[in-house]
């Protein structure tokens, strides 16, 4: 336990020290943006200056002086409905994907019957669904959850299957022999067993998912931060169109956050050979 | 200590684990031939003896020992465990791997104890119970570890633990020190004779070690090359704990080796033979 403290205490030092050198790309990226939009060699609309993009940003979050008219303070909502549809598209993929894909690694016939079938429709971009999806599920949430699902699925499906195949054939053995059911052995031996296959999955699915729900409401729905992103492009508004851009890129980076600090809870047996390993 | 020993030479009187003609065909999936891993195996263990399976790497001996356990049958051939054909594993005959095999997610107590875990026993009845067998096999300190964070030695004394909570009739070894150094292998040796005499289990143990298998067993069956036969069945008659430098140890010694190197030579020139036609 000793050795767990000291490696995160200096882990977080080292993190500290580092700050300068990773500060100092980005804070030159965004004063020569700076500086060339205040140029004058394009027009200011074309290229809005971060110091604009902050600006409009504030004014969608906090209502400062609605220049951003109808979406004034609404950025909450905005993206409140664009979480919703990630999260919503992501548990249904989550729970499907790991229990099907525990079954087909599990149980031959199942294999046999249903994965040449899956994989037949995994090469299809999700994104070409999306008429599909709008006659199937019309112009709301259902569409883009729809179009998540199909992004989270096969990566989490593909990736439980391969970790039911790697798990340790001895290691049935030793539930075997002590006498476990083939319920007990799929709870309490494979799936966590196949945890962290599942959860390199997941990670995957994360990506596609914020993706999906953008280009979904770009499309299909009218509300989220995609939607906001296509409609300030109709009004020429690309301050507006760069701030929902980066709302999506932190709101995404917050996700498989939460995703890999989920992961490090339920593995923290991995965890601890990395301390282990590391240490003295 | 002289009880185990006692235990050890009345029980040779009555089969405990009975082989008989055992035949095993592999099917060699790339070749699409047939491989004879075992051919025509008879033995029979008495109950509380520690029969050392001793055999060249590939002479089907974990063979004979997944099939005592019921994880892999015979082609031709059985096997009875007490009067009982083996047609399944069993918590009756555990078995201790070559790799720990502990379950990783699992800190050391709930891998002790995961038979009690399947059996619905409470948490805290679970914890007692593991207690004790971890503190037979000097892990005491160590039940919240992760088995990542613990030694080989460790690790296969974990297997040790787990094994004995099931209190099976047999104790399986397959080559369990083959991974560990040579000081961690000799403790290791020395505890197991002493689990072996406090339990007065009845124990089979897989080695390629000439050296282990007179520090450990009562008996030795000595295995040829594949496909595997049982050559010579030795009985050792010399008290425990074992001097590996006395004497009659280096008698025994000389005649193991001695038949080893007959079998290699045997092996030779079949194959020469072989080669000629």
């Amino acid at each position: 336990m000793v050795t767990d403290g000291q490696a995160k205490s200096t882990g977080l030092f080292s993190a500290l020290s580092r700050q300068k050198e990773r500060i100092f790309v980005p804070l030159l990226l965004f004063a020569g943006w700076e500086a060339f939009s205040r140029s004058g060699y394009l027009p200011p609309s074309l290229l809005p200056a971060p110091s604009q993009v902050l600006w409009t940003w504030a004014d969608w979050l906090f209502t400062i002086d609605e220049s951003t008219q109808n979406n004034s303070g609404h950025w909450w909502i905005d993206a409140l409905a664009s979480a919703t549809r990630v999260l919503g598209g992501y548990a249904i993929a989550a729970v499907c994907g790991i229990s099907i894909g525990i079954a087909i690694g599990w149980w031959r016939w199942i294999e046999r019957t249903i994965e040449p079938t899956i994989q037949l429709l995994r090469p299809i971009p999700p994104v070409s669904w999306i008429p599909l999806a709008i006659i199937w599920f019309g112009i709301a949430n259902r569409p883009a959850i729809f179009l998540v699902f199909l992004g989270t699925f096969f990566p989490v499906l593909m990736n439980s299957i391969h970790g039911v195949k790697m798990t340790d054939r001895n290691l049935i053995r030793v539930a075997e022999m002590m006498g476990a059911s083939e319920r007990q052995l799929l709870w309490l031996v494979i799936l966590p067993a196949a945890l962290p296959s599942i959860f390199a999955g997941l990670r995957i699915g994360v990506g596609s998912a914020w993706m999906l729900t953008v280009t979904a409401e770009m499309v299909a729905v009218k509300s989220g931060l995609g939607y906001v992103l296509w409609d300030s492009y109709y009004f020429l508004r690309y301050d507006m169109v760069i701030a929902a851009m980066v709302s999506i890129g932190i709101l995404g980076f917050v996700t498989d956050l939460c995703v890999k600090r989920l992961m490090s809870v339920m593995l923290r047996w991995q965890t601890a050979s990395t301390l282990q390993g590391r240490g003295p | 200590m002289a009880n185990g020993l006692d235990t050890a030479g009345t029980g040779t009187l009555s089969a405990w684990i009975k082989v008989s003609g055992v035949r095993k065909l592999f099917r060699d999936g790339g070749r699409g031939v047939d491989v004879l891993a075992i051919d025509n195996v008879s033995l029979a263990v008495g109950q509380g003896e520690l029969l050392c399976l001793l055999g060249p790497s590939g002479c089907g001996k974990s063979t004979l020992l997944n099939m005592i356990a019921g994880f892999e049958f015979p082609t031709e051939g059985t096997i009875a465990v007490n009067g009982e054909l083996v047609t399944a594993p069993s918590a009756d005959r555990g078995m201790v791997f070559q790799q720990p095999t502990l379950m990783p997610w699992l800190p050391v107590w709930e891998n002790v104890a995961f038979r009690l875990r399947l059996k619905n026993v409470r948490k805290k009845q679970r914890r007692i119970e593991a207690q004790r067998y971890i503190d037979i096999v000097q892990l005491t300190g160590f039940e919240n570890h992760f088995p990542s964070q613990l030694s080989g030695g460790m690790a296969q004394r974990v297997g040790i633990a787990r094994v004995l909570l099931l209190s099976p009739r047999v104790i399986l070894m397959d080559e369990p020190f083959s991974s560990l150094d040579a000081q961690t292998k000799l403790e290791m040796q020395e505890e197991l004779v002493s689990i072996w005499q406090r339990f007065t289990a009845t124990i089979v143990f897989v080695t390629h070690s000439v050296e282990e298998a007179l520090i450990l067993g009562t008996n030795i069956a000595v295995m040829t090359r594949r496909p595997g036969r049982i050559r010579e069945l030795i009985k050792v008659d010399i008290p425990y704990p074992r001097d590996s430098t006395s004497p009659p140890f280096n008698d025994l010694k000389r005649h193991i080796l001695s038949l080893i190197r007959e079998e290699s030579r045997l092996a030779r020139d079949i194959a020469n033979d072989t080669s000629e036609v």
